[in-house]
């Protein structure tokens, strides 16, 4: 009543025994058994429980396109869920477990949903559990729902991504493949042979019949040692060809340790690999048709193919007592393999009225061959009993053959995923009722079985003139026999199975073309028929041809779903590759970096750099190390790294006319030796990013941006300059990285920089805010602006990149006698609150102009056009009512408001219609009280007036003031 | 992963190149005399042809050089690659292209 281990036959290492855990018990298979031949060989009939009904299932193939035996491989952290174990190789101490059904797959609690099978056909969700509210049902319908179960914790596997160039790349190493690849390789050319399977041959290693004279897998032998012969051939074997894309680039996922049990893998897990090619040859098979019959998903229910490679390579009969069901010739190969190994086949049911020559091979081994037949229905419960056989003019119910295997062939579907993704077209071919490749867009050839050539002796041909680059001779091909279609509304069609993997069948296909989704794309998505990892490999077929025959239109207008990579499932760390942990999106250090660590700092991620947030001191919380960073500042003096900052060099005899259209401001009366704060907009107007620049020397600027623009803007002026303004004679540089900053700041700050020692003249009067200065700074080339931020007196100190550390470190010991504090970024923010100083992004949003924050008169005075202008000056742009920034003072004594309160009318109840939002807020150290940023409608004129603000639920008094809290008039920068 | 044909250093992975959206896009000015509607154009519209598309492409990880490229938005062939500021090649006729790669164009060094 199951399979069983053959004496002899198969490829399989009896000299190896393997020991491996299945749902809790130890079983034993061979050395180069995959875990379904070994289940197979240990008599395991159930396998599965079906996704949507829970039914019991068995093995539906041998290869990749296997929709039921979905198990979850290995625990913890190497889990890996939803494999085929058709796909995976046999070792030592391996642990597979079924899913989707408790408490075991032989008494599965959820099978209670057969029972109510009728109400949950496809596309029940879009019908039923609607009413009161269908959010109450999804979370049940969801758990019901799925497979396998996703590991635990951080994958601890490594994947590498290789690109690789070749010239021939031939996917797939059966006959046809192998042929060509001999062929393309005496050409001379760079070859590159893949095959996903672990052992090169494809259908060879399980034919018995000869090829050119030898028997296949001799023939195979020799094919392979003259291939490893050319030193201008490589050959990858675990290696699957998962996506064809542009411009002849084709996605190979090589798999270099899933073999291996996990305690012995090193290295790598898989590699990606990127190949570009001059020519693709596409040897990828064929996959065989199931049979649409009710019961057709009991256990014992096979494709011919499969169980002919399960006898034959790996030596393991799927059962006792079979029936081979075909409307083709193949399967009687698959009948003979069996019967020659000792396995009993009580008949063949063949849909043709006559046979091909190859019934005679049934007559000299004594099967029985009943033709015009078809099977009806399975009979049994979790496996099969026996086979209910129809007349294939009326289908009317005939015999019934005692059997606990069927195998099935309903032809043969070439695989023309790759081709499809390659842009290629395929055309129907009625003979072989499949959709075979017609035109190519890039340089690809199909063979073989690809192609729609299931003849040995054509499609070795086939594909040794694709190897030579020549033309391939399509044969005309012999037609595949009939099949039964269940009428419509025929109940019985709800227990066909079409889509084994997502549980739909042949009646849900009626439904769909009974309720309209008459499209190839709406029967996919409305029954999910073709939607399951196996991408309906075993299916797709099978329901255009359902709805064909339902609608009365060719398959040729029906058409196939678009096909999209990957072939077959890669894992998502493959894809991934190196570019997981710190390493997807590494943080930048700041050039004293390893200093501030050293006296405690707390770093934060500050839009890919790594800064420090604050440097608490023992017993301090962030509010804490905050409030005294500021007063630090205020009072004595910080040490700030302000290295990430963005430093862009502009030079060129047209330097200052080009800034002049690229900032808001004036740029050209700029004397050499000054700084000036500018605004960046985009072409819409928007404020981008605002910045310190200096005229350095003649023809020559220092573009300050903020950290995380830095790069952008230097490409911005590059692209203006070369795509626009190419008359311009400029160079920029972004040198970010080449230049460390330090800023000290605070009223001792000159004395700090007289102790570390300078050649530059540091008085007052020599050297004022906002000026630019260059010289020697501890003996080191420097360049010093005098740019405040905090608003006290300050110098941001710029040395090469590598000076950075030391730089801050020398400040640090000249700074100790004035009390010098390292401040982090925190600190700044709250520093230049109380100046009322802008922070892009913060203070402004997408929406928010120059005019809107206090540059309404320098656009006015500027006559000539700058990058943005235009857009200030849209209906949108000109409106009196704009959000305006300006501060907020609380009138209460409940805290600092929330960034993003909204400001309404003072004398609202509740809540009322938005004037604007608080963009920046703090607890002031300095002042000693809240402060607050926010963009108001009509702000600037508002000034004084109380308003409302909308903070946590709660409506507080607020006063628009003048943003400008601490020092207004900036005396304290003069200093 | 498309291949793209750098006029100045040859085929390279789309990876290394940054795609700039419709090339030949001239900036109105001045911007006294520009309506809102032709302002609206320059911002926001574009041509969607089905078929070739001119448009401008950056090499932002190679030589950092903008160009243009004649693309085919159904096949995704590039029929021709061209200099920015070049008129593009009708079909049959090459780009011309500079000797060296190393060649700076507007002798700026």
């Amino acid at each position: 009543m199951s399979g069983w281990r053959l004496k002899t036959a198969g490829r399989v290492d009896r000299g190896q025994s393997i020991a491996f855990q299945w749902a809790g018990r130890t079983l034993h298979g061979y050395a180069g058994d995959t875990l379904a031949s070994a289940l197979m060989a240990n008599g395991v009939s159930i396998i599965g429980r079906s996704f949507k009904y829970h039914r019991p299932r068995g093995l539906l193939a041998a290869g990749l396109e296997e929709p039921n035996a979905i198990i979850q491989l290995e625990t913890g952290a190497v889990a890996v869920p939803n494999v085929k174990a058709t796909q995976i190789e046999l070792y030592e101490g391996l642990v597979a477990n079924p899913v989707n059904a408790k408490p075991s797959l032989e008494f599965d609690l959820l099978a209670v949903n057969s029972l109510f099978k009728r109400f949950i056909p496809a596309a029940f969700y879009y019908k039923t559990f609607m009413w009161p509210n269908w959010h109450w049902f999804e979370p049940a319908i969801r758990k019901a729902a799925g497979l396998g179960d996703a590991p635990e914790g951080v994958d601890p596997d490594s994947y590498h991504h290789r690109f690789a160039h070749t010239d021939i790349m031939v996917v797939g190493s059966g006959a046809a493949g192998l042929a060509a690849a001999i062929a393309a390789a005496k050409g001379g050319e760079k070859v590159l042979l893949v095959e996903a399977d672990a052992e090169l041959g494809g259908g060879l290693l399980s034919e018995p019949s000869e090829v050119e004279g030898l028997t296949a897998l001799a023939w195979r032998d020799r094919m392979l040692a003259a291939l490893s012969d050319m030193p201008n051939v490589t050959v990858m074997n675990r290696t699957m060809a998962f996506g064809f894309y542009d411009h002849q680039l084709v996605g190979l996922c090589e798999r270099v340790t899933d073999h291996q049990p996990p305690s012995q893998r090193s290295g790598p897990r898989q590699r990606l690999w990127k190949v570009r090619t001059k020519r693709v040859i596409l040897a990828t098979g064929a996959f065989e048709r199931p049979i649409a019959f009710s019961g057709n998903d009991l256990p014992g229910v096979m494709l011919a193919s499969a169980a002919q490679t399960y006898a034959l390579r790996y030596g393991v009969a799927p059962g006792q007592r079979v029936v081979v069901a075909t409307n083709n010739d193949s399967a009687y190969h698959a009948a003979f393999a069996l019967h020659d190994a000792g396995v009993e086949v009580a008949a063949i049911v063949d849909s043709r009225a006559k046979g091909g020559d190859v019934i005679s091979g049934a007559a000299e081994r004594g099967i029985r061959t009943i033709m015009d037949s078809a099977p009806l229905k399975a009979k049994g419960r979790r496996r099969v009993s026996g086979a209910v056989l129809a007349d294939v003019a009326d289908g009317k119910a005939r015999d019934t053959i005692a059997c606990d295997t069927i195998l099935m062939s309903n032809g043969w579907n070439p695989a023309v995923h790759l081709h499809s993704q390659s842009g290629g077209s395929l055309a129907f071919n009625s003979s072989l009722e499949a959709f075979l490749p017609s035109k190519s867009v890039q340089a690809a050839v199909n063979v073989g079985a690809a192609a729609g050539i299931f003849d040995l002796d054509i499609a070795l041909a086939s594909g040794r003139a694709a190897g030579q680059g020549d033309d391939i001779q399509a044969p005309f091909p012999a037609a595949v026999g009939p099949t039964l279609h269940f009428a419509d509304g025929d109940a019985r069609a709800a227990k066909a199975w079409v889509d084994f993997q997502n549980d739909v069948t042949a009646g849900d296909v009626q439904i769909a073309a009974r309720e309209n989704f008459r499209s190839v794309e709406h029967l996919k998505r409305y029954t999910t028929l073709g939607m399951a990892s196996d991408q309906g490999k075993t299916s797709n077929v099978t329901g255009i041809h359902m709805l064909s025959n339902l609608l009365g239109k060719p398959p040729q207008a029906i058409g196939t779903t678009k096909f999209r990579p990957p072939f077959d499932p890669v894992t998502i760390g493959g894809f991934a590759g190196r570019a997981v942990g710190e390493n997807l999106m590494p943080l930048a250090h700041a050039a004293a970096h390893a200093s501030a660590l050293a006296v405690g700092a707390k770093m934060e991620n500050y839009g890919s750099w790594l800064r420090p947030a604050y440097f608490p001191r023992a017993g301090e919380d962030e509010h804490a190390a905050v409030a005294r960073e500021v007063l630090a500042v205020r009072g004595q003096v910080g040490l700030f790294d302000a290295s990430p900052l963005g430093k862009i060099e502009v030079k060129g005899p047209d330097a200052a006319e080009f800034l002049q259209r690229v900032y808001v401001n004036g740029v050209r009366n700029l004397k050499v030796g000054r700084c000036r704060y500018g605004l960046m907009l985009s072409e819409h107007g928007i404020v981008y990013d605002d910045g310190v620049f200096a005229k350095i020397a003649e023809d020559h600027f220092l573009v300050g941006t903020t950290s995380g623009h830095a790069a952008a803007i230097a490409d911005m002026l590059q692209e203006w300059l070369q795509c626009e303004w190419t008359d311009l004679k400029v160079l920029v540089e972004n040198v970010t990285t080449a230049w460390a900053v330090m800023n000290v700041a605070g009223p001792k700050a000159r004395a700090v920089l007289e102790a570390i020692g300078t050649d530059i003249d540091l008085s007052r009067d020599a050297f004022p805010h906002m000026t630019y200065r260059e010289g020697l700074v501890g003996g080191v080339p420097a360049r010093i602006q005098r740019v405040s931020f905090s608003g006290e007196l300050s110098y941001e100190v710029s040395v090469p990149w590598g000076y950075g550390r030391a730089l801050w470190d020398a400040m640090m010991q000249a700074g100790a006698p004035h009390g010098i504090t390292p401040f982090g970024v925190e600190a700044l923010m709250a520093l230049r609150i109380e100046k009322g100083f802008l922070h892009v992004g913060s203070d402004t949003d997408g929406t928010t102009m120059p005019q809107d924050v206090g540059f309404g008169a320098a656009v006015a005075k500027k006559p000539d056009d700058f990058v943005g202008r235009r857009s200030t000056m849209t209906p949108e742009g000109l409106r009196a009512d704009r959000r305006q920034l300006v501060g907020l003072e609380t009138l209460d004594t409940g805290g600092a408001f929330e960034c993003g309160a909204h400001i309404v009318a003072a004398d609202t109840k509740g809540i009322g219609a938005t004037q604007g939002w608080v963009t920046s807020s703090v607890q002031s150290p300095t002042l000693g009280r809240p402060l607050a940023m926010a963009l108001v409608e009509r702000g600037t004129a508002r000034i004084g007036e109380t308003v409302q603000v909308w903070n946590l639920g709660k409506g507080r008094p607020a006063q628009i003031v003048d943003p400008r809290f601490y020092d207004p008039a900036g005396d304290r920068l003069d200093g | 992963m498309l291949l793209i044909d750098c006029p100045f250093c040859g085929p390279r992975a789309e990876i290394e190149f940054r795609c700039g959206g419709e090339s030949h896009i001239q900036r109105p000015g001045p911007h006294t005399h520009v309506s809102d509607a032709e302002w609206a154009d320059y911002l926001f519209y574009r041509e969607n042809p089905k078929g070739e598309h001119r448009e401008r492409w950056f090499h932002s990880a190679g030589c950092r050089r903008w160009f243009n490229a004649a693309r085919d938005t159904v096949t995704h062939q590039f029929r021709v690659t061209y200099k920015m500021g070049d008129v593009c090649p009708e079909a049959g006729e090459s780009a011309v292209s500079e000797a060296a790669p190393s060649a700076v164009a507007g002798g700026i060094v």
